[in-house]
C-alpha cells in the first residue's frame, strides 16, 4: 500500500509545490526515483519469468502449446465449416461474327461460342474440407450467367494412403494435359484454346475414379489413371454399367537451377460414342442450314504438353516467363448416319495445338502471347455417303491472341484480350474482350 | 517384370541413406536444421534467399521433393498459404500433413506481431495470426531451435543425443553472438526507419528501430507514385534516417525515395542466401547489421 500512498503524494506535489522546501522535493524526487527502480526490476523479473514458462511451453514437442493458446478454437459448431471460396468473373465480348458458327471441319465437335457483349462469366462457388484423418473433399459449383447451377467439380481425396498413391473419386476435371485441370479463373486468357474448345468442349470433365501415383525420385514423375462415366465430350453421356472413358498420363518435371523450372506430359484418353448427334453439319450438296448427322463409333486422343517457367533468380514478384504448349490428336472411326438417313463407315482424323507465352514485366502487369492452330484432318467416307459428306475441307483454323492484364493483388485481375480468329473459312474474326476476375472468401493455393 | 522389380529394389537401396529427409519452407529453417541435425540430414530448402517467400510456385520439383520428406520446417502463420497446401495435397505424403509430427510450424514457438485487429483484405496482404517474417529477431531462434531440436529427437530416436548436443551447442553460440550483436547494434536504438514492406517489425523490435512509414500503400501492394509522394511530404515533418528493403524486392520505390529524400537506401539479406555474405544464420544477422550501421553513417 505503501508505494500507492507515495505515488498518490507525488501527483499531488504540484499543488503543495509552494509549501514544500527544495529538500523535501529533493527527498520526495529520490523516492520516486527508487519506486520506478522497483517497478522496472519487477518488471524485468515478470518478463524472464514470462520468457521462462514460453520457453517451457515449448518443451512438449508435438502438442505445440503456444500456438495452441494462440488458436482458441471458436466455440459453435461453425468452426468445422469448410473453406468458402467465391470467385466473380465477368466478361465484355465485341465480335464481329456470329460466335455460334463452329471452327470450319469441327462441326461434329462440341463447340462452347464466346459470349458476346457484357456477360457474367465463369462465376464459381467453392467448399473444401478434411472429412476425416482419411478423406479431404471439394465442391465447386459454377453459377450459370442465365440462373441456375451446376456442380462442376465434386470429389473425394484421399489423405492418407502413403507412399506416392492418392485415390479421388466423383466428378473432376481429368488430369490429361497441362489446362484441362485448370480453373477458368486461373487461365491466362479470356477463353481456351481452340484445341481445347474443339476436341475437350474447353474442359474435360468426368464422374468417376483417378488413381494417380507419384514415384519418390528426386524429378518429379506422376502417373495416373482415371475411368469415367464418358460425362463429357467427346464422351456421349450413357446410363450403363462398366465405364465409358480411359485416361493415361504421365507428367514429368524439375528444376534447372535457380531460375527455370518445367513440365511435361503425355495423355491418352478412349472413349465410345454412341449416336451423337451434330446439327447443322456442312455436306457436298451444299444443303442449306446443314444436314444433322449421327457419329457411333470409337474415339481416341492423344496428347503431348509441357509448360517452363523463368524467373530471374526464382523471383517471379517482378518478373517471369511462362511459356506452354500442347497438342492433341483425334482419331474416330465407327459408323456415321449422314442426315439420319444413310449409315456408312467413317474415319476421321483430327488435331490441333497452341503455344503460348506470358510475360510479366511489372509487379503487377502481364502480357501474354498465344497462337492456336486446327487441323481438321480427312475423313474416309464409306461408299454409301462418298457423295454426301465432306471429307476434307481443305482449311486450317487459326486465330492469334494478345492479352494485357493488371492484378493490383493476388485476389483481383483485370484484362483485355485481342483476337484475329480465323477458325471460319472466309469468317475472319476480330475480336475484343474485356474481364474482371475477382477472388472473394478463402483463396486457395494455384496448382502449378 | 521380376528383373525391373528387382532393378527398383537395388536402386532404392543405393539411394544415400540418410536419417531424416527435412524439407524447409525458407532458407532460414534449412539453415537452423543445418545447425541442429548437421550431417544427420539430408535438407532441402524449397525457396532461395533471392525469392520473394510470399510468390512461390508450387513447382514439380517441391512436391518430388515433399513426397520424400520425413519432416517439414516452415514458418507458418499463413506466410505460404499461396503455394504449400498444393505441394502438401500433391505430394500424397501423409507424415508431413498440418498436425502430425512431420510438421514443424516456427511461428507457433514464438510471439507474434502486428496481429491485425480489422480483418479484411481491404487492409492488403494481412496475416490473421500476426507478421510472419519472425526470422529477422535473432532471439526467436532460440525457443525455435530448442523446439525443433525435441523434434528431430522424437522423429530420430536414434540419434536423440546427437541433436541434443548439437542444440546445446547452439544455444550457446547463438547466446554470445546475440550478445555480441547487440552491443555492435546500440547506435541502432531509437532511430526513426522507413521500410518499403511491413516485413521487419522482428528487427525493429529486437534492435528499438521506429518505423515511421511504409512505401506500400497496403502490405503486398506496390507502392504507387501518387503514395510515394505523400510519403516522402511526410519525411519532412518526421524524418528518417534510412528505407530498408528485403534483397527480393525492387529497388526502384526505395532509391526513388532515397535519393528524394537524401537518405541511404539500405537492402537488407532478409533471410540465408539473400546475398553472398549471409551464407548461413550467423552471417544473415552479421550482415544486417553491417549494412544497417553502415547506413547511419
Amino acid at each position: 500500500m505503501k508505494p500507492y500512498l507515495l505515488l498518490s503524494l507525488a501527483l499531488c506535489a504540484p499543488l503543495n509545490a509552494v509549501a514544500a522546501s527544495d529538500e523535501e522535493l529533493r527527498a520526495l524526487r529520490d523516492e520516486l526515483k527508487q519506486l520506478k527502480e522497483n517497478y522496472q526490476q519487477r518488471l524485468e523479473q515478470l518478463e524472464s519469468r514470462l520468457q521462462q514458462a514460453e520457453l517451457r511451453a515449448a518443451e512438449p514437442p508435438v502438442a505445440a502449446p503456444v500456438a495452441q493458446v494462440r488458436n482458441e478454437p471458436a466455440a459453435s459448431a461453425s468452426a468445422y465449416n469448410p473453406a468458402i471460396s467465391l470467385i466473380l468473373a465477368g466478361n465484355y465480348g465485341n465480335l464481329q461474327r456470329a460466335p455460334a458458327i463452329p471452327p470450319t471441319g469441327f462441326a461434329m465437335s462440341a463447340h462452347s461460342p464466346a459470349a458476346q457483349g457484357f456477360n457474367l462469366g465463369e462465376s464459381e462457388l467453392g467448399f473444401s474440407a478434411s472429412i476425416d484423418p482419411r478423406f479431404r473433399g471439394v465442391a465447386t459449383l459454377a453459377l450459370g450467367a442465365a440462373g441456375g447451377v451446376s456442380v462442376e467439380n465434386a470429389f473425394v481425396d484421399t489423405t492418407a494412403l502413403g507412399n506416392g498413391v492418392k485415390l479421388r473419386i466423383g466428378r473432376f476435371f481429368s488430369g490429361l494435359g497441362y489446362l484441362n485441370e485448370v480453373h477458368a479463373h486461373a487461365w491466362d486468357f479470356v477463353d481456351q484454346p481452340l484445341v481445347y474448345r474443339a476436341l475437350w468442349n474447353n474442359q474435360l470433365g468426368e464422374d468417376g475414379v483417378q488413381l494417380k501415383w507419384l514415384a519418390p525420385t528426386d524429378t518429379f514423375v506422376e502417373l495416373g489413371a482415371e475411368l469415367g462415366r464418358g460425362r463429357g465430350f467427346p464422351g456421349s453421356d450413357r446410363a450403363k454399367n462398366g465405364s465409358g472413358a480411359g485416361v493415361l498420363f504421365a507428367h514429368v518435371g524439375g528444376d534447372v537451377g535457380v531460375s527455370h523450372n518445367w513440365r511435361v506430359g503425355a495423355s491418352l484418353h478412349q472413349t465410345g460414342q454412341s449416336d451423337w448427334q451434330s446439327v447443322g453439319v456442312p455436306d457436298l450438296l451444299g444443303t442449306p442450314g446443314g444436314v444433322t448427322d449421327a457419329f457411333t463409333g470409337d474415339v481416341r486422343t492423344g496428347g503431348l504438353d509441357f509448360v517452363w517457367k523463368y524467373a530471374p533468380e526464382g523471383n517471379s514478384s517482378s518478373t517471369s516467363l511462362k511459356l506452354q504448349g500442347e497438342y492433341f490428336r483425334r482419331q474416330q472411326s465407327g459408323l456415321l448416319s449422314y442426315n439420319l438417313a444413310t449409315t456408312d463407315s467413317y474415319a476421321l482424323t483430327q488435331s490441333g495445338w497452341y503455344l503460348q507465352g506470358v510475360y510479366k514485366f511489372l509487379p503487377e502487369w502481364r502480357v501474354g502471347l498465344r497462337y492456336d492452330q486446327l487441323d481438321p484432318g480427312t475423313a474416309t467416307v464409306g461408299a454409301l455417303n462418298a457423295a454426301n459428306v465432306i471429307s476434307s475441307y481443305g482449311y486450317t483454323p487459326r486465330r492469334t491472341s494478345v492479352m494485357f492484364d493488371y492484378s493490383p493483388s493476388e485476389f483481383s485481375r483485370l484484362r483485355l484480350q485481342l483476337a484475329r480468329d480465323q477458325s471460319r473459312q472466309a469468317l475472319p474474326d476480330n475480336q475484343l474482350f474485356l474481364q474482371y476476375l475477382m477472388s472473394l472468401g478463402a483463396h486457395g493455393a494455384h496448382g502449378y | 517384370m521380376k528383373r525391373l522389380s528387382l532393378l527398383i529394389l537395388v536402386w532404392a537401396w543405393a539411394l544415400p541413406a540418410h536419417a531424416l529427409n527435412i524439407f524447409a519452407c525458407e532458407p532460414e529453417w534449412a539453415a537452423l536444421a543445418q545447425e541442429l541435425a548437421g550431417d544427420q540430414a539430408s535438407i532441402y530448402s524449397a525457396t532461395v534467399g533471392t525469392q520473394d517467400p510470399h510468390r512461390v510456385e508450387a513447382r514439380p520439383s517441391l512436391i518430388a521433393k515433399a513426397r520424400r520428406a520425413d519432416l517439414r520446417i516452415c514458418t507458418g502463420a499463413e506466410l505460404e498459404v499461396g503455394w504449400l497446401p498444393v505441394v502438401l495435397r500433391e505430394s500424397a505424403n501423409p507424415a508431413i500433413q498440418p498436425g502430425q509430427p512431420g510438421a514443424f510450424e516456427a511461428a507457433a514457438y514464438v510471439t507474434m506481431l502486428d496481429a491485425p485487429t480489422r480483418l479484411d483484405r481491404a487492409e492488403g496482404d494481412v496475416h490473421p495470426s500476426g507478421n510472419p517474417h519472425i526470422q529477422l529477431d535473432p532471439r526467436n531462434f532460440l525457443p525455435i531451435a530448442q523446439a525443433l531440436a525435441q523434434r528431430l529427437a522424437q522423429l530420430d530416436p536414434a540419434h536423440a543425443a546427437g541433436y541434443q548436443q548439437r542444440h546445446a551447442a547452439f544455444r550457446q553460440n547463438w547466446q554470445t553472438a546475440i550478445a555480441r550483436w547487440e552491443k555492435q547494434a546500440a547506435p541502432l536504438q531509437g532511430q526513426p526507419i522507413a521500410v518499403q514492406h511491413k516485413g521487419f517489425p522482428y528487427l525493429e523490435h529486437w534492435l528499438g528501430m521506429k518505423e515511421v512509414v511504409a512505401l506500400e500503400p497496403k502490405p503486398g501492394m506496390e507502392p504507387s507514385a501518387a503514395h510515394l509522394a505523400t510519403v516522402l511530404a511526410k519525411l519532412q515533418t518526421q524524418p528518417v534516417r534510412m528505407v530498408l528493403r528485403a534483397a527480393y524486392q525492387s529497388p526502384r520505390p526505395s532509391e526513388w525515395l532515397a535519393e528524394r529524400a537524401h537518405i541511404p537506401a539500405v537492402e537488407l539479406p532478409f533471410t540465408v542466401g539473400g546475398d553472398g555474405v549471409a551464407k548461413d544464420l550467423y552471417g544473415l544477422f552479421d550482415e544486417t547489421l553491417a549494412r544497417l550501421l553502415a547506413g547511419l553513417k
